[in-house]
């Protein structure tokens, strides 16, 4: 009884919105006593208690035998063999489709390199650095070759941002909610340090012509893959990247050369560069006509849509996860922005009623991801959980009504709407829309498919 | 010069190194690795086609030749008339609108420009073996594509020249959303 007391008050006293929604500062408060509930619950599985695990725990077998010895390149604990990507695969070709980033089963910021997001359009090519070479040519002084070697002796420079496929989140289109886990419909994307040459160093050394205003990219996989970027944003940080993480590119990840085009959509993030043509215009590839151009209602598309607009999600709890018990718990999940830093993240308990300010997980970076962390008391009863990011131009991630109203439902792309986790009284996550914009049409077709 | 004065010198001198090498560092030039290629070596890599036609080859290709190709390497994912399947897109037959409930975007009502046909055939399809098809066969195919979308008549002949005439309903479907933010 006492205890109750006790988080009563503490849950009133740091309550900052509606439903339990306590102050962000509130794990980082010095010394602070928090009564009965300081034990932060977990929204996943819990371990069991039972007095064998009790034992195991304080005398384990693992402490009796001498390890295994050293590994030359280390894995995840095979406890951790759930932690993968889910790929979604071209029945016919299976090189043709994505992978997801399990985001919902993930922490930080960072992505480790074998979660990073895939979206190919015909396979992973299996390439010989020695035998791959980059052509720079066309409205240049210059036309230039260089060889990865060439390229590994340049002056270098690191940036950690996300990658995000225009694509990501399509199912939000839908007139139903997806089901899937959080990171299965949201992580095509991924955030990474990235290692190479500023791209405005090679285009002083080809030297470009008054007319240049346009590059168009290619990539040496069996899609020849080839996109045009404003020359603008070349010049302006773009750069070739050779190194993901501190070391070099997996191959899924465009090995041994990724064009990064921070904050633009994925797929001019160029994998496998081997060319970049100089131009005055765009070349109208497939890519940015046909596919990644976003259909509206009035029949016209959007095209060039490059920089992502700014998206959050709570990560945990979300769909799949079950609250085990009315209790402490931490709201985490991810935020970004394709035009600079995240602002500030505001998360709503109440179906988004009220709203309070999430703690952001320093340093934030400009076009990365940005965690976010707030602690909520859950009460046991159903409710709906909100994220919303704003990021540093100012811009409000809006609501799925809100989008579909501007946009209507056929732009495929860019899709950056709020996300809603339901919460029902057995603390069982699902995913719902508001109320308002619940459709129910049997005859909806589904474009819930991953790859165009 | 006094051996103090020397030492000054000296000092100045590395300052003045290390100083070099900073502003060098900062403006971040490159070593200048590059090899210069000829126009020849660069044709046998340059495969982009624009929209005036630059970039087509020399080859020609019509309807009937096309839909042989087209039943043979195609049909599997792109369905029979280029309607489609769970593999491969619709290119041809829209029924549905653009503005339609379920619109249905093909060559014939969302495709901007026709040589994007030609540059993404000969570049990427068929994807069991991509850049297998002669121009002569590419013409072919997008004559057979063009065709199907009612977009060209069944005797006329796909070439560098009358490819990028092709008139495509869809040619001011599309805002340039980059241009506009740009001139705000």
């Amino acid at each position: 009884m006492i205890k109750d007391r006790i988080n009563d008050q503490c849950i009133e006293e740091n309550q900052v919105a509606g439903n339990g929604l306590l102050d962000r500062r509130l794990f980082l408060k010095k010394g602070l006593q928090f009564g009965a509930i300081s034990t932060l619950a977990s929204s996943t599985a819990l371990a069991s208690t039972n007095s064998e695990t009790k034992t195991a725990a304080a005398d384990p077998p693992w402490m009796h035998v001498p390890g295994k010895p050293f590994s030359v390149y280390g894995n995840p604990s095979e406890f951790e063999d759930d932690v993968v990507r889910f790929p979604t695969q071209n029945e016919m070709l299976s090189g043709n489709g994505v992978s997801w980033t399990p985001l919902h089963l993930m922490e930080g910021t960072i992505t480790p390199n074998g979660l990073h997001y895939e979206r190919h359009h015909n396979g992973v090519p299996q390439i010989d650095p020695k035998k791959h070479r980059l052509l720079i040519h066309g409205l240049v002084k210059k036309d230039l070759i260089f060889s990865i070697d060439d390229l590994l002796r340049y002056p270098m420079q690191s940036k950690i941002c996300f990658i995000e496929c225009g694509g990501n989140s399509n199912a939000g289109w839908n007139k139903q909610p997806s089901q899937s886990e959080a990171g299965y419909f949201n992580g095509m994307a991924s955030c990474s340090e990235w290692t190479g040459v500023p791209l405005s160093v090679l285009l002083e050394e080809v030297g470009l012509r008054k007319k240049a205003k346009w590059l168009v990219a290619e990539g040496a996989d069996a899609f020849a893959m080839q996109m045009s970027i404003p020359i603008e944003k070349a010049l302006d940080d773009a750069f070739l990247a050779l190194y993901q993480n501190g070391e070099r590119i997996r191959p899924e990840n465009g090995y041994p050369l990724r064009l990064i085009v921070p904050g633009w959509e994925g797929v001019l993030n160029v994998k496998w560069l081997r060319r970049l043509k100089i131009t005055n215009r765009p070349i109208m590839a497939r890519n940015e006509t046909s596919r990644y151009t976003e259909l509206q209602p009035s029949g016209k598309a959007r095209m060039f849509t490059f920089p992502m607009e700014a998206k959050s999600l709570i990560t945990s709890p979300s769909a799949h996860m079950v609250l085990k018990e009315p209790s402490l718990y931490q709201i985490t999940g991810l935020a970004w922005s394709g035009r600079g830093k995240i602002s500030k993240v505001e998360v709503s308990a109440d179906a988004g009623e009220t709203w309070a300010e999430a703690e952001l997980q320093e340093p934030v970076l400009d076009r990365s991801f940005t965690r976010f962390r707030l602690p909520w008391h859950w009460n046991g009863k159903p409710t709906v959980l909100k994220s919303r990011a704003i990021d540093e131009t100012g811009y409000v991630q809006p609501e799925r009504t809100e989008l579909v109203k501007q946009r209507g439902r056929h732009g495929f792309f860019h899709y950056n709407a709020i996300t809603n986790w339901h919460v029902d009284s057995d603390g069982f996550v699902s995913h719902v829309y508001d109320k308002k914009e619940n459709e129910t049409t049997d005859s909806d077709i589904s474009i819930d498919s991953g790859w165009d | 010069m006094t051996k103090k004065k020397m030492k000054r010198q000296i000092l100045i001198s590395v300052l003045i190194a290390v100083g070099t090498n900073l502003v060098l560092a900062v403006e971040t030039k490159g070593p200048g690795l590059g090899h210069v290629v000829s126009p020849g070596e660069i044709a046998t890599w340059d495969i982009s086609v624009f929209p005036n036609g630059e970039g087509l080859p020399k080859g020609e290709g019509n309807v009937k030749d096309g839909e042989e190709l087209y039943k043979g390497k195609c049909i599997a994912c792109h369905g029979e008339n280029g309607l489609g399947t769970a593999s491969g897109d619709q290119l041809a037959g829209a029924q549905m609108g653009l503005t339609s409930e379920y619109p249905e975007k093909t060559i014939g009502s969302y495709w901007p420009y026709a040589t994007t046909v030609f540059d993404m055939v000969r570049r990427s399809m068929p994807m069991t073996a991509p850049g297998s098809l002669t121009d002569n066969e590419t013409y072919a195919v997008i004559a057979y594509l063009l065709y199907l979308n009612n977009l060209i008549d069944e005797d006329e002949v796909m070439d560098a020249s009358t490819l990028p005439k092709v008139k495509m309903p869809n040619k001011d479907g599309f805002i340039n959303v980059y241009e506009k933010e740009k001139n705000k």
